[in-house]
């Protein structure tokens, strides 16, 4: 038996420091460090993902990917720190991370007591409930009894309470932690109904044997703005973050697309587009970053209506109308701040 | 006839076969399933959940599975079994997590180094045992050289271990170098100097009365408050602390009952040959503690390793976490059957050779105090 102490030699991991020098501020940091660290979710399909060859993919990480663009002109310097419900905030607040992009909702505490600072909203979901339609129930209200598949640590938890609670009915909570758990759940029926934020719900539904036997109910419990976040403390950042996601709406409001973006960075009849793009003014100087940092940004990620198509629009299997994600000329609430 | 003169010399009469009806595989079939009404009833409910289970399960691994396949929709157009491909085309990522491509080859190397640097260890007949001895000594340092870069290697960071290479790290460093450091608990538990048996046993009643899925939140967030600002611990050293520790605790307690069957005598015998502490410990008492002690702590080991997956819940991306990330990806969606079927194949082969290995080496230091 004493050899088996002698694994004690068979292997140790080394203690690594990794000398993170404190500067004044984050963009210094990130330049320093030659990339951008960036929070994002375990997996959330469409949102977050990995594909065949291993890189990160999907609707929250283009968001890092674009401030990446804007900042060094390449998508790939990014760090991505995989985070859960339970330790997305930590990781922010700690510094471990300099920027959260996975669908994290938008509210009062989070942006207050925790001490984070929501930069906007990328996208504009609710809570919703799915139910197989052989159970035939036309409203949520009508859900009294039911047994709920909930994620546990999550705002949908709170809702799903007060909803039953203001409606008078009950229900039985069957807790899980991811959304795979929870799609295995529902389709084995050990709860009738599957509630989670309404793009998530349609992600899941698409992916289920039989779609059509599956519906969402009208019923939206919820106003769930997702968006990207950062630290209180360092405005510049903040800004860095809004921008780059207010460049990527006001691109599509604009008609600017990652096609067309390098005739128009050349010049055109409209000034806000001239500005944005670099090729009037000097926007870019105004938050630490050059003339071009919105022209790369859209140049090698997309406007937000592409990166809508690429991952969870329409066309995918996703398949998510644009509703309230739509621009704000077209019935939906997106809506930039002008560039100017 | 007079039975005295009878004699059955040896060899003289051919030896009979049994009655019929008392010999091979009815009779076998007879006495182990069918012996009592009960007996016939459980044989029939165990037959027909056979039945009911295995030819189906092995249509889906092996018959109806898709093995080479692009998405899940190809994979369900040519047939309806397991879809093999998606394991196929993410092998990588299941086995390396985001370890950079074109560097995945020190990896390999590291795993066959340290196969070489575990045989010697294992297996006492090994040819030139003891130069090897001195390789396995130094593989430590060679494993994180290659693994972590720097010194004329491109440096890579832990944040992008991930996979089955995240879990042998762990599970090969939390076993590696908790032993020792359980040892040397369970012997400070037992120390005739309060100080030491104090905080030995302080320490192992804390680890042991906190959940290791707390240890490594406080990893994971905690540790980050009570450091200097600026300062980065790397998280996967501070989760494989976390590890160490907890197993380290557990191993104490296993290694004390070891200690406590070894009989006084042996310790005053040893004492009496004027042995030191440390030479009476290593020569008498823990070659012998330890001995019975194998099964517990190969009990502890395989606990430990299968213990690493929680890790997934601090946001590492261990096998569990690298198929949630896949199965995040609308091509794949809701293969998850298959992940779990992968990863725990791979689990199984681990923990079972770990088993087998400790049935072995109780058998080598087999030395009558058993009862079989």
């Amino acid at each position: 038996m004493s050899k088996i102490t002698k694994l004690a030699a068979g292997a140790a991991v080394a203690a690594l420091f990794a000398a993170n020098t404190t500067t004044a501020g984050t963009l210094d940091d990130v330049k320093a460090a030659g990339h951008v660290k960036c929070g994002i979710s375990t997996g959330v399909p469409g949102f977050a993902f990995t594909d065949d060859s291993g890189a990160w993919q999907g609707f929250d990480p283009a968001v890092c990917k674009a401030v990446a663009a804007a900042i060094f002109g390449d998508t790939s310097k990014v760090k991505y720190t995989t985070t859960t419900g339970k330790t997305r905030f930590t990781a922010l607040a700690s510094g471990e991370v300099d920027m959260l992009a996975r669908n994290t909702t938008w509210t009062f505490s989070r942006d207050t007591d925790l001490k984070l600072d929501f930069v906007g909203v990328n996208y504009y979901d609710g809570q919703g409930f799915m139910i197989p339609t052989e159970l035939g129930v036309e409203s949520a209200k009508d859900l009294d009894g039911a047994s709920v598949c909930i994620q546990t640590g999550t705002t949908t938890e709170l809702n799903l309470a007060d909803f039953f609670r203001t409606n008078g009915i009950s229900y039985e909570a069957v807790p899980i932690e991811t959304n795979d758990e929870a799609r295995t759940n529902y389709v084995a029926g050990r709860c009738d109904v599957y509630t989670t934020d309404a793009s998530g719900l349609a992600a899941t539904r698409s992916s289920l044997e039989n779609p059509s036997a599956h519906v969402l109910m009208p019923e939206i419990i919820s106003k769930e703005p997702l968006g990207p976040l950062v630290r209180h403390g360092d405005s510049e950042w903040a800004d860095i973050v809004r921008w780059t996601l207010n460049a990527m709406i006001t691109a599509e409001e604009l008609g600017v697309n990652s096609e067309n973006v390098d005739s128009m960075a050349t010049g055109t009849d409209n000034p806000e587009i001239n500005r944005l793009l670099g090729s009037e003014g000097d926007l870019g100087a105004m938050i630490g970053l050059d003339k071009a940092w919105a022209w790369r940004a859209i140049k090698m990620v997309g406007n937000y209506g592409e990166v809508f198509d690429t991952y969870i629009g329409a066309d995918t299997p996703i398949g998510l109308e644009r509703g309230l994600n739509a621009l704000w000329t077209q019935g939906g609430i997106l809506y930039s701040p002008p560039f100017r | 006839m007079d039975t005295a003169t009878r004699t059955y010399a040896p060899g003289e009469y051919p030896d009979e076969k049994p009655p019929i009806g008392q010999s091979g595989f009815l009779h076998w079939v007879y006495t182990n399933l069918f012996s009592s009404p009960f007996n016939i009833i459980l044989t029939l409910l165990t037959g027909y959940f056979l039945y009911k289970i295995v030819p189906p399960a092995f249509n889906w691994l092996f018959v109806d599975a898709v093995f080479v396949a692009d998405s899940r929709e190809h994979c369900r157009e040519l047939n309806s079994g397991a879809c093999w491909g998606f394991i196929g085309k993410r092998f990588g990522q299941f086995t390396y997590g985001f370890y950079p491509h074109e560097l995945r080859w020190r990896v390999n190397l590291t795993f066959l180094l340290f196969i070489a640097a575990v045989l010697p260890i294992l297996w006492g007949n090994m040819p030139k045992r003891r130069e090897m001895l001195w390789f396995s000594a130094l593989f430590p340092f060679i494993g994180i050289w290659l693994l972590c870069g720097g010194f004329g290697l491109e440096p890579v960071e832990t944040s992008k271990w991930g996979g089955f290479m995240l879990t042998m790290v762990i599970g090969v460093t939390g076993i590696a170098v908790s032993l020792p450091l359980g040892i040397l608990l369970a012997l400070g538990r037992q120390s005739d100097l309060h100080i030491i048996r104090w905080v030995c046993t302080g320490f192992i009643e804390f680890i042991r009365g906190v959940p290791l899925i707390t240890l490594l939140f406080v990893a994971s967030t905690m540790l980050n408050y009570f450091l200097p600002p600026g300062s980065n611990f790397d998280l996967l050293l501070r989760v494989l602390i976390m590890v160490v520790l907890f197993s380290a605790a557990y191993l104490a307690e296993v290694v004390r009952g070891g200690l406590q069957a070894i009989p006084k005598g042996q310790v005053e015998a040893a004492d009496a040959m004027g042995l030191k502490y440390w030479q009476s410990m290593r020569l008498v008492v823990l070659p012998q503690a330890l001995k019975i002690s194998i099964p517990g702590i190969v009990n502890t080991f395989i606990g430990l390793f299968k213990d690493s997956t929680l890790v997934v819940i601090i946001g590492l991306l261990d096998p569990l976490g690298i198929g949630r990330a896949s199965l995040s990806d609308t091509k794949w969606q809701g293969l998850s059957t298959e992940v779990y079927v992968f990863i725990a194949l791979f689990f199984f082969i681990c923990c079972f050779s770990m088993s087998r290995y400790s049935i072995y080496l109780e058998k080598k230091l087999h030395t009558g105090h058993r009862e079989d």
